[in-house]
């Protein structure tokens, strides 16, 4: 039978199957799972049937709580039903799980098994999301790369259905969900030979249903319970055999054969690595490598994980064996051994107890930890552990890929031991995510892997930022199947993408002799080689390499590609590369340009041929010099003025050098000093605001609307301008908030900016003599970066306003207040960060921030640079993110505290009166801290507390030491997304805000899942296109402004900064100076939008004045006064929803794939913004006065 | 009355023929207007411009932030596939083709000679009966030549008459040089009809907020003078139909427009103010002028005043002009 080659990632070959064998598939959104519901949902949104001619249904959930509770919802009415998850989303699957398994139930979870969340959270891989599903009676297979992965995903179907015990089929997350692999497809055919169709109509048989009416989920009592769990023995124990019997099954249909234990290795092994995931196939090539070289050593890569067959495993095992080391993929502090140690060490002791232990000792067995969070596990480490196992006294805890220099736990081994093949072309790009790079390489593999007999395999390195991210793509070819699950380190190819990366990495440090180099430029070829820093001239001459270059960006402008290099860099790469020949490759990239892009348009095509064209004139080969000729070395990575762990720690991190960072330099629970991103300077924009003193009028809203706190303004007394820089500018200051000598400035910090120009865009000061200048205009950064850093130190030495006699109620005054949240990651353009820094600028120096998991969590506390910061006085916003779900209840428990210690430390300052006298007392507890001078004063109050009671020796003096700062009003501020508080977090917002504490919650509503890339959720809005809503979505968004003003008591209000921006400083006052829960729903543009993001505030107007998103605030203290607590504070609807929505590819694309569904939506979008908006007017003009006045 | 009257070889049933415009984005609309007699609908125009932006727009945006973080590799669901190019404008001609029984002139605007050219093929198969070419060009580059700039209207004329067997109309701008030579330039390589005039969108400034403001104004009778004028030059003179269109707002300015050697009129704004209804009532004024008036036809009228037909051939000219202003200076 003839299978297609397919180039795809893991993700994709576990959905396809997964798509093809089951009716009902219920998911949620978590990386790196995501896409294997997307995949499902695109198949279903295609009409693409499973293999018994239906399309099965796929439904977005609310959690993965949710969708586990509709999979087994739909399992007990007898649907074959699939999820996929990761990480906490499996966890929060776990009491369904319980219960799938006890009721004995056929499934398959498919996980791309990532780290759970500890001391920080990752997003990459490892076991300990699978391992913590250990006791829940799911089977457990792993697969180790790309070709199981779609193999496994119908073994498993197959086993379960006969085995009758669920399964979670994992594979490790990143490393093989995302690696790109030329794989065989299984055929329809496949999947019908291996699913017997018995055992279908039998689990549909199993289902509830009226007609045959049974009741399942039973409450039992002590009597009975105990008999009734163990009744499922013989199921488990039958069920690895009913796996084997499945994977001959498979063997003889397709000829890949699979054993629950596989053995690799020396027949006559003495020492012998087990282990399962991605590892296994690095630590196969290690084998064959060392068996080759005739060690005598082996591996077993562990298939069936549970039910562990001990008989399976012994069997497994080389007779001759003396020692084992069992490596596990995750980590389980205070046990004996991690889980699969633990399950060697039981197989084997009761062999031996039984008798049949089939070696001639008892071997010594090891357990190490490899890889947490994708971290790299290579063929060298796998050679370390092999030696580990010959010394006398092996570490029997051991580590191995990082240096733990506390508890010693890490072994040796060799880096230069590499077991990479020269036949296979080893390819190293650097690009930015927005050059279209990785693009680019994921379409190489496929011309390769589909066009000719090569394997191919690529794999990709994300940034943890998203403006200006860098991208890494490393990407194998060869005539053999690829088992390299490890970076490339010896590269016989690098593409620098951007020039600007010679002056942040050491590119060449992993180049092999003789390799080729490829940069784009803007230098000539004659001018290159005198262009690099030195220490690229003496890699390139010491290792013998090619070096050619071409100006990308040149040829991208000359051929209408704009920015993206991505066409121009391909095809680079296949004319110098030598992968194919020249002129085939480029009619290869040609085919994969009209596949690419024909949807798009035939402009697009023939722009992108173009490229292809007018590349190849373009590249050119540049003559090596022998000597090294520049004298540009690579600038430091920090300054040398930053605290010792940011030069120490940080920049090694930033360097791409995290790995050799040992143990001893991390905090032993997660807890980091803030305020780091301002020493690393990023540079990425091209072009920088630059201000315009004279046509300035000095409002403050570029302040406001930046993104990356990157422009600022300060008022000053003229006398500090004393060693100001020759170029600082300053003007007489306007309006008469300070003293009528002050001077005024504008600045810009022109290594931090984006150059997003959101700036530029809000700035409402027009140069009268050339209305197209405004009071800051973009300008070339490069030529003024100098000086501008210069005026910007200067700038940020000058001193704070003073937050007593600032006018904070107003936009120009707030921002005159020191920003404590600045030069995120965020997307450049970013609509959320301009209300995160309001927040810190109106209360950060008194506020603890919870954090939902989400883009805010991400931009706000991703390692290796913190945003949040300190003012002079040391004092900043406190963060933390607990989970995704609990984000209302964890920031709920900050004021629980905040308040009962209050509570304690007013009670122990009354229990002192005597000492601290009455007036001091007095005026502690009644101070009035509702405005910036009633908080100062308290501080001084406290300050004075904490000076008397140093002096007294008592326990309670001591607590009340350290309980004095609490009598200062802290304000606590919940943080999240509308993932989080309409969907998975709903039920506890709703909890938090009705108990009446005093809270404050600030959604960034971007209307849609921005961090994992654009799901639907309940504020994606009628008409949008989100994934799983690619047929637009049909409902409208869900008001959560118009549910929680029915409590009457929380204070509610809708902001859109685009709109009015004074609107939003007073909803933060009111919502922190109100005592009880607040809510703040703050329409956040995003880049999932699809919109250009200078437009950014633009959208967020349209958007109010279409309806869609009508302002306002409801106060319950205006209740009661008697006023109507409802103030409107945005107008009728005065555009069309169309002149907002078509602005926006999410909206716009749907009039491109089903313009009467669109047509049909936007009407009903257009009816349901002018209903809404009547019914916010009648509630407004409702007489809440009158009312009053009738009660007796 | 017989109001009959040939277009570039379509037979219709009066000179009154909506214009491309909004009118005929709802087919309802397009009904209406039959209802109300209108002899033949010109469907609103295929943009290229629009095609090509809307394309590389979406390109632009389906892959802005892609691939650049882990988490989020991409923002938007990958449909199969998109209406891109000129398929939503096929169909509602399909639709336009179906729902009425009048002639249906297709339109399409650009100025180059690209891939666009080929939409014209497929107006043609989706049924259209005629296609309106609107050469949508406002020279702005002080370097380039009147001559190249007229020779592109030409080009693009020569490449979709090479493309399709459906009659072809210029709709032309009032800003050439020598008009009447384009005009007898484009006779001469093919055009079926010439449509006169362009409305051009006109921006304005708004000094309050110191921005240009985009916008269309609309036409009102006074507007008729410009087509009127070079109908009335043309007329006897090319073998292409001739359309009088801006500012035909009453039975008289259409009337005057055939007068003058129209063969066609088209109307928009006076149906955009009034409603489609209202194009019956101009019908009816029309023949109730010429009934009154002792016409047999509206063919007896056609170029009877046109510049050859009149007794005072320089009242087109430039004489018009010192004429005018010694009245204008009388009046003052």
């Amino acid at each position: 039978m003839s299978r297609r080659m397919v180039t795809v990632d893991g993700n994709e070959a576990a959905a396809y199957v997964a798509h093809k064998i089951n009716e009902v598939i219920a998911i949620y959104p978590i990386t790196p799972s995501s896409p294997m519901g997307e995949w499902s949902d695109t198949y279903s949104a295609m009409g693409q049937k499973n293999i018994w001619g239906t399309v099965p249904q796929v439904v977005e959930m609310q959690s993965e709580g949710g969708a586990s509770g509709a999979v087994h919802g739909a399992l007990q009415t007898g649907a074959l039903t699939t999820t996929f998850t990761a990480s906490q989303g499996l966890l929060l699957m776990i009491p369904n799980m319980f219960k799938i398994a006890g009721e004995l139930t056929s499934t398959v979870f498919h996980v791309s098994a990532r780290t759970v969340a500890t001391h920080a959270l990752s997003i990459f891989g490892d076991h300990s999301d699978v391992m913590a599903t250990r006791s829940t009676g799911f089977a457990l297979l792993s697969s180790n790369s790309i070709q199981e992965i779609i193999d496994f995903a119908l073994i498993s179907q197959a086993a379960t259905l006969e085995a009758r015990v669920p399964f979670i089929h994992f594979f490790d997350g990143f490393r093989s969900s995302h690696e790109v692999q030329k794989i065989e497809q299984l055929t329809m055919d496949d999947m019908r030979a291996m699913i017997n169709d018995d055992l279908v109509i039998a689990h549909r048989n199993r289902g509830l249903s009226p007609d045959r009416p049974v009741l399942r989920g039973t409450a039992q009592n002590p009597d009975i319970f105990f008999q009734a769990r163990e009744t499922v023995n013989p199921f488990y124990d039958a069920c690895p055999d009913i796996v084997q019997k499945q994977m001959d099954k498979f063997a003889k249909l397709v000829g890949r054969e699979y054993h629950l234990f596989d053995y690799v290795g020396a027949p006559d092994a003495e020492r012998v690595i087990i282990l399962m995931g991605s590892g296994a196939e690095a630590a196969h090539e290690a084998v064959e490598y060392l068996t080759g070289k005739g060690e005598k050593i082996g591996m077993i890569k562990v298939r069936l994980f549970r039910p562990f067959s001990v008989d399976h495993f012994i069997e497994a095992l080389p007779k001759t064996i003396k020692s084992i080391a069992v490596l596990d993929r995750t980590k389980e502090p205070g046990s004996p051994g991690e889980p699969l140690y633990l399950d060697v060490i039981n197989s084997l002791t009761e062999k031996m107890m039984d008798g049949t232990l089939p070696f001639a000792s008892f071997p010594k067995v090891v357990g190490g930890r490899y890889g947490l969070s994708s971290k790299e596990f290579t063929p060298a480490m796998v050679a370390g552990v092999f030696k580990e196992l010959e010394k006398e006294s092996s570490k029997r805890h051991f580590t191995v890929g990082i240096n733990d220099d506390v508890t010693k736990t890490s072994i040796d081994f060799d880096p230069e031991f590499s077991t990479e093949s020269d036949d296979v072309v080893r390819a190293v790009f650097y690009g930015l995510g927005s050059d279209g790079t990785v693009g680019a390489n994921k379409n190489s593999i496929k011309i390769i892997g589909e066009s000719t007999d090569n394997f191919a395999q690529g794999y990709f390195v994300y940034d943890s930022r998203k403006a200006g991210s860098v991208t890494i793509s490393h990407l194998r070819f060869g005539k053999k199947p690829i088992h390299s699950t490890y970076l490339i380190d010896r590269a016989n190819f690098v593409a620098c993408h951007q020039q600007f990366f010679m002056e942040k990495f050491d590119l060449l440090e992993k180049a092999v002799e003789g390799a080729t180099f490829l940069l784009n430029t803007q230098a000539k070829a004659d001018e290159a080689w005198d262009s690099l820093p030195k220490v690229f001239q003496k890699e390139i001459i010491n290792k013998k390499m090619k070096f050619f270059v071409i100006d990308a960006y040149d040829v991208a402008k000359k051929t209408g590609m704009g920015a993206r290099i991505n066409t121009i860099m391909q095809t680079c790469f296949f004319a110098i590369s030598g992968v194919l020949p020249k002129d085939e490759a480029i009619q290869y990239i040609k085919n994969a340009i009209k596949k690419t892009y024909g949807k798009k348009g035939d402009q697009i095509v023939q722009m992108n041929f173009n490229a292809v064209d007018q590349t190849l004139a373009n590249l050119h080969e540049v003559q090596i010099s022998d000597k090294v000729t520049s004298e540009k070395e690579m600038p430091p990575v920090v300054p040398a003025e930053a605290p010792e762990f940011v030069t120490k720690v940080v920049s090694k991190i930033l360097q791409g050098k995290g790995d050799e960072v040992p143990v001893s330099a991390f905090p032993v629970d997660g807890t980091f000093e803030t305020g780091t991103t301002k020493w690393e300077k990023r540079n990425i924009a091209l072009e920088i605001p630059v201000w315009d003193p004279d046509v300035c009028i000095q409002c403050g809203k570029c302040v406001m609307a930046c993104p990356h706190t990157a422009i600022r303004q300060k008022a000053y007394d003229p006398k500090h301008l004393e060693n100001a820089p020759e170029t600082f500018k300053s003007i007489k200051l306007r309006g008469k908030d300070f003293p009528d000598n002050w001077l005024y400035t504008l600045q810009v910090a022109p290594e931090d900016c984006t150059g997003c120009e959101l700036c530029v865009e809000v700035c409402p000061a027009k140069n009268k003599k050339q209305v197209g200048k405004k009071a800051i205009n973009m300008h070339p950064q490069p030529p003024i970066r100098k000086k501008e850093r210069e005026n910007f130190d200067f700038f940020l030495k000058l001193p704070e306003a003073d937050r007593k006699t600032v006018k904070v109620a107003s936009v120009k005054g707030s921002q005159f207040l020191e920003p404590l949240f600045e030069f995120s990651g965020a997307c450049a353009g970013c609509g959320e960060t301009p209300y995160v820094k309001l927040l810190t600028q109106l209360f950060g120096d008194r506020t603890v921030i919870a954090n939902a998991t989400g883009c805010s969590s991400i931009y706000g506390g991703n390692l290796p640079t913190l945003p949040y910061t300190t003012n002079n006085d040391g004092r900043g916003p406190a963060w933390s993110n607990s989970l995704f779900e609990d984000n209302a209840e964890f920031g709920l428990g900050f004021r629980l505290t905040l308040d009962k210690q209050m509570e304690f430390a007013r009670e122990l300052v009354k229990s002192f009166s005597s000492q601290l006298g009455d007036e001091l007392v007095t005026a502690l507890l009644n101070a009035d801290q509702s405005d910036e001078t009633g908080i100062f004063e308290q501080r001084e109050r406290v300050e004075i507390l904490k000076e008397k009671i140093k002096s007294i020796q008592s326990p309670e003096a001591k607590h009340l030491l350290s309980l004095a700062d609490k009598l200062v009003k802290k304000s606590v501020w919940i943080v999240g997304g509308d993932g989080w508080a309409y969907d998975i977090g709903y039920g506890g917002l709703d909890h938090v805000l009705a108990s009446g504490r005093n809270v404050n919650l600030l959604v960034l509503d971007t209307e849609v899942y921005s961090n994992t890339g654009g799901q639907m959720s309940k504020a994606t809005p009628i008409g949008a296109v989100a994934k799983f809503a690619a047929a637009g979505k049909p409902l409208p968004k869900k008001d959560m402004g118009m549910i929680f003003m029915t409590y009457g008591n929380i204070y509610v209000a809708k902001i859109a900064m685009g709109y009015n921006d004074l609107q939003t400083v007073r909803a933060f006052l009111e919502a922190d100076a109100y005592d009880g829960p607040s809510i703040i729903i703050a329409y956040s543009h995003c880049i999932a939008h699809g919109i250009n993001m200078a437009k950014g505030m633009d959208q967020q107007k349209a958007a109010v004045e279409s309806g869609h998103h009508s302002l306002f605030r409801f106060n319950p203290d205006l209740a009661k006064e008697g006023k109507n607590p409802l103030k409107l504070d945005s107008k009728p609807p005065s555009i069309s929803y169309e002149d907002y929505a078509y602005k926006e590819t999410r909206f716009k694309m749907l009039t491109k794939i089903k313009p009467d569904r669109a047509k049909k939506l936007l009407d009903l979008a257009h009816q349901d913004v002018r209903s809404r908006w009547h019914l916010y007017e009648e509630w407004a003009a409702f007489k809440y006065g009158e009312d009053k006045e009738g009660e007796e | 009355m017989d109001l009959t009257t040939t277009y570039m070889g379509l037979k219709l049933k009066n000179p009154l023929v909506p214009s491309a415009s909004p009118l005929s984005k709802d087919i309802d609309t397009v009904k209406k207007l039959e209802d109300a007699g209108a002899a033949a609908i010109v469907i609103y125009s295929l943009f290229e411009e629009q095609i090509s932006f809307e394309a590389a727009e979406l390109d632009h945006f389906l892959t802005h932030g892609t691939e650049s973080y882990a988490e989020a590799l991409s923002y938007f669901p990958e449909p199969e596939e998109f209406n891109l190019g000129p398929e939503e404008y096929l169909n509602h001609v399909r639709k336009i083709k179906e729902a009425t029984q009048i002639p249906v002139i297709g339109s399409l605007n650009g100025i180059s000679t690209g891939g666009w050219i080929d939409y014209a093929k497929k107006i043609e198969q989706a049924g259209a009966d005629a296609l309106e070419l609107n050469i949508y060009l406002v020279p702005t580059d002080i370097n380039q030549d009147s001559r190249e700039i007229e020779n592109l209207y030409k080009i693009i004329l020569n490449a979709v008459k090479a493309n399709i067997n459906i009659p072809v109309a210029m709709k032309l701008s009032p800003y050439f040089s020598s008009m009447a030579k384009m005009a007898k330039e484009l006779d001469e390589a093919g055009a079926d009809a010439l449509v006169m005039f362009n409305r051009f969108y006109q921006p304005d400034l708004d000094l309050n907020e110191l921005e240009v403001k985009p916008g269309v104004v609309l036409s009102n009778s006074n507007d008729l003078r410009v087509p009127l004028r070079w109908i009335a030059i043309l007329y006897g003179k090319l073998q292409a139909s001739m359309a009088g269109t801006t500012g035909v707002h009453t039975a008289m300015d259409a009337l005057k427009l055939v007068a003058a050697g129209a063969d066609v009129t088209q109307m928009c704004a006076a149906l955009l103010l009034n409603g489609p209804g209202y194009l019956a009532q101009v019908l009816s004024d029309m023949e109730k002028w010429l009934t009154e008036k002792e016409y047999e036809s509206l063919d007896m009228l056609k170029g009877s005043m046109s510049q050859k037909a009149v007794k005072e051939p320089a009242a087109f000219e430039r004489a018009n002009y010192m004429k005018a202003l010694n009245l204008y200076s009388a009046t003052v």
